[in-house]
């Protein structure tokens, strides 16, 4: 086993090369530069190409055509520049191409700052492009995750023929942390029958995203709708964290979950049984997750780094049968275990010891 | 009796949708050509723009992908990256090309990319019902310049060939016109050498193809050759703007 530091954006980038990722098209942009730069260092030893495009909507298309000629390929970028690759987004969904798409999310809207946010929740898992399309969207919480998604959504893209977005945070794309460097597990993927790669000794083959006649369009948005059904039902992924007993949830992705079990286990010290549900993908959203708990939890705390976005999907989950409390910073901000726990505390009337919610206080 | 004219391999047969008196017809003619005499149909990828050539794609013989507007050469730059030893060609509008394309247009010259790339130049939007292109003439009269082309609000008319030819890594770049035999003969051999630049991999190619519209000019066909070679050609730079020595020895 090869454990190697890496910062979380490098293990994004070690973990494509490894999942056999031969083309990378991307524009720098803080806090996901070091994706490009760690790729541009290491991808063409291991036989690969990348190429800084001229702009982000460049770099997405270029990745359309390589991903038309079933090659792996990946592009990397921060919130302002997956806002202009929007319209390839929608462009790759319906051409039905696997392309893996990181946003190391910042803080906006604008120009915003570099601080770590999940303020791109809704243009990651609502679309964000036009058209009723949907991306299969991976939330991770730590370094070893980030590598271990990014070769995942290799497989992810490939298995249903569509783009796969890892959404990251500042914080998880600059902080380093032991990653094990894993080989590529062979698994079994449908044929590329698909692919443009010249017509020798085959019938011609064509890549296009247009509808001629309405009829026509409407079939494909049904095979579409059809595909999302499926991933829905095959792909909800989530991790939960002393839920078994619990009365009370905290939900929270990527770097929120993290923070979330400090809180659950200070929480559990107070005798408060709290639980943390931490969704995985985020489209789909792991509605799975919530089932078995929507009849017995008395309150939810969701804790994001955005105004609450996250929190429309858990109220949908839980269908609204208990209250759904949203913990929020912004900015770039990140909450203090503490301060999350004395929210919850105010919220649900709870009583908890002055020490353990020391400087959460002035919330 | 002697076939002397025959449909080239390099087209499928799928009728033409275009507007009778449209050049766009016989521009893809001489690319089928070209495709065919190459011997390149199984070897080549082709990419389609947003506009009336939209549907070339089921058109031409070789494999075809569609692009949004404007981001043909930039998918065509991942193809290629992906297969070098593949030929790869984009066939776009001016306004695809020369509007919306920009960026596009000039850091695919830029890199040399080894691909081709095929504008034609009809100086409006057609598949949107003629409105002002980059490349519409001054006081030219279209649905968004009802009053002609104000060179003072809207510039004077781009021509793009001219702008590619400065950029280093645009090894060929040829201004046709496929308004008379001669100049159609002119416009095939532009082609092919475009063809034969990215398959000795010197760098970029461009071939700028003058075109008609006569539903959007609101002329006869026959007119709008006439307004193409009376009002078009004086304007933009025509012929070999860049050659290099290997194909000219060709």
């Amino acid at each position: 086993m090869t454990k190697v530091l890496l910062k979380g954006n490098e293990a994004i980038a070690e973990a494509a090369i490894q999942a056999g990722c031969k083309m990378f098209f991307g524009y720098p942009i803080t806090p996901s530069t070091e994706i490009v730069e760690y790729l541009s260092k290491h991808l063409p030893k291991a036989g690969g190409t990348v190429l800084q495009g001229e702009d982000e909507v460049a770099s997405i298309y270029m990745c359309y055509g390589a991903a038309a000629t079933g090659t792996r390929v990946m592009t990397a970028t921060s919130s302002p520049g997956f806002s202009l690759k929007q319209e390839g987004m929608s462009y790759l969904a319906a051409a039905e191409l696997p392309v893996v798409v990181v946003n190391v999310n910042r803080a906006g809207p604008g120009l915003g700052g570099l601080g770590p946010a999940q303020s791109d929740y809704f243009q990651c898992t609502k679309g964000g492009g036009h058209g009723d399309y949907r991306v299969i969207v991976l939330a991770p919480s730590k370094s070893q995750e980030l590598y271990d998604f990014t070769m995942q959504a290799f497989d992810l893209a490939d298995r249903y023929r569509n783009p796969v977005l890892i959404l990251a945070d500042g914080f998880l794309g600059q902080m380093m942390e032991p990653v094990e460097i894993k080989k590529r597990v062979a698994v079994s993927l449908p044929p590329q029958d698909w692919i443009v790669d010249g017509c020798r000794g085959r019938e011609k083959r064509k890549i296009v995203s247009y509808a001629l006649s309405n009829e026509v369009g409407e079939a494909s948005c049904a095979r579409w709708q059809a595909k999302y059904e499926k991933i829905e039902e095959q792909e909800q992924r989530w991790e939960e964290f002393y839920t078994e007993d619990a009365e009370y949830l905290i939900v929270g992705f990527g770097t929120c979950g993290r923070i979330g079990k400090s809180v659950v286990l200070n929480a559990r010290k107070q005798g408060i049984k709290l639980g943390l549900i931490r969704p995985i993908t985020l489209w789909p959203f792991p509605k799975k997750a919530f089932a078995p708990y929507k009849d017995i939890i008395k309150g939810i705390v969701t804790v994001e780094l955005n105004a609450g976005q996250m929190i429309e999907d858990v109220k949908l989950a839980v269908e609204c049968k208990m209250p759904v409390h949203l913990y929020s910073r912004q900015g770039g901000m990140m909450p203090g275990e503490n301060e999350i726990l004395s929210f919850m505390a105010q919220v649900f009337e709870l009583s908890v010891a002055e020490e353990a919610i020391a400087d959460g206080k002035n919330i | 009796m002697e076939k002397i004219f025959k449909r080239t391999k390099g087209l499928t047969g799928v009728p033409f949708h275009y507007c009778p008196g449209c050049t766009h017809g016989t521009i893809h003619r001489l690319i089928g050509e070209v495709l065919e005499e190459l011997d390149i149909i199984e070897d080549t990828i082709g990419i389609a723009p947003v506009g009336c050539a939209g549907f070339c794609l089921d058109m031409f013989s070789c494999d075809f992908i569609g692009a949004a507007h404007g981001r043909a050469q930039a998918v065509g730059t991942g193809v290629k990256r992906s297969l070098p030893n593949k030929m790869v060609f984009t066939y776009q509008g001016d306004g695809d090309i020369a509007a919306i394309g920009t960026a596009h247009a000039i850091h695919v010259a830029a890199r040399g990319e080894k691909i081709t790339s095929i504008m034609v130049n009809n100086a409006v939007f057609g598949m949107t019902g003629g409105q002002m292109a980059p490349t519409t003439l001054a006081g030219q009269v279209t649905t968004t310049s009802p009053y002609g082309r104000d060179c003072t609000s809207s510039g004077p008319p781009i021509d793009l060939p001219k702008t590619i030819a400065t950029l280093d890594g645009a090894v060929y770049v040829a201004a046709v016109s496929v308004d008379s035999p001669k100049n159609i003969f002119a416009a095939k051999k532009a082609i092919k050498r475009a063809f034969q630049v990215q398959q000795l991999g010197l760098g970029f190619s461009l071939v700028s193809v003058l075109s008609t519209c006569p539903t959007n000019w609101g002329l006869s066909p026959v007119d709008s050759i006439k307004w193409l070679q009376e009002n078009m050609l004086p304007i933009y730079q025509m012929g070999e703007l860049k050659v290099p020595e290997e194909v000219k020895a060709l």
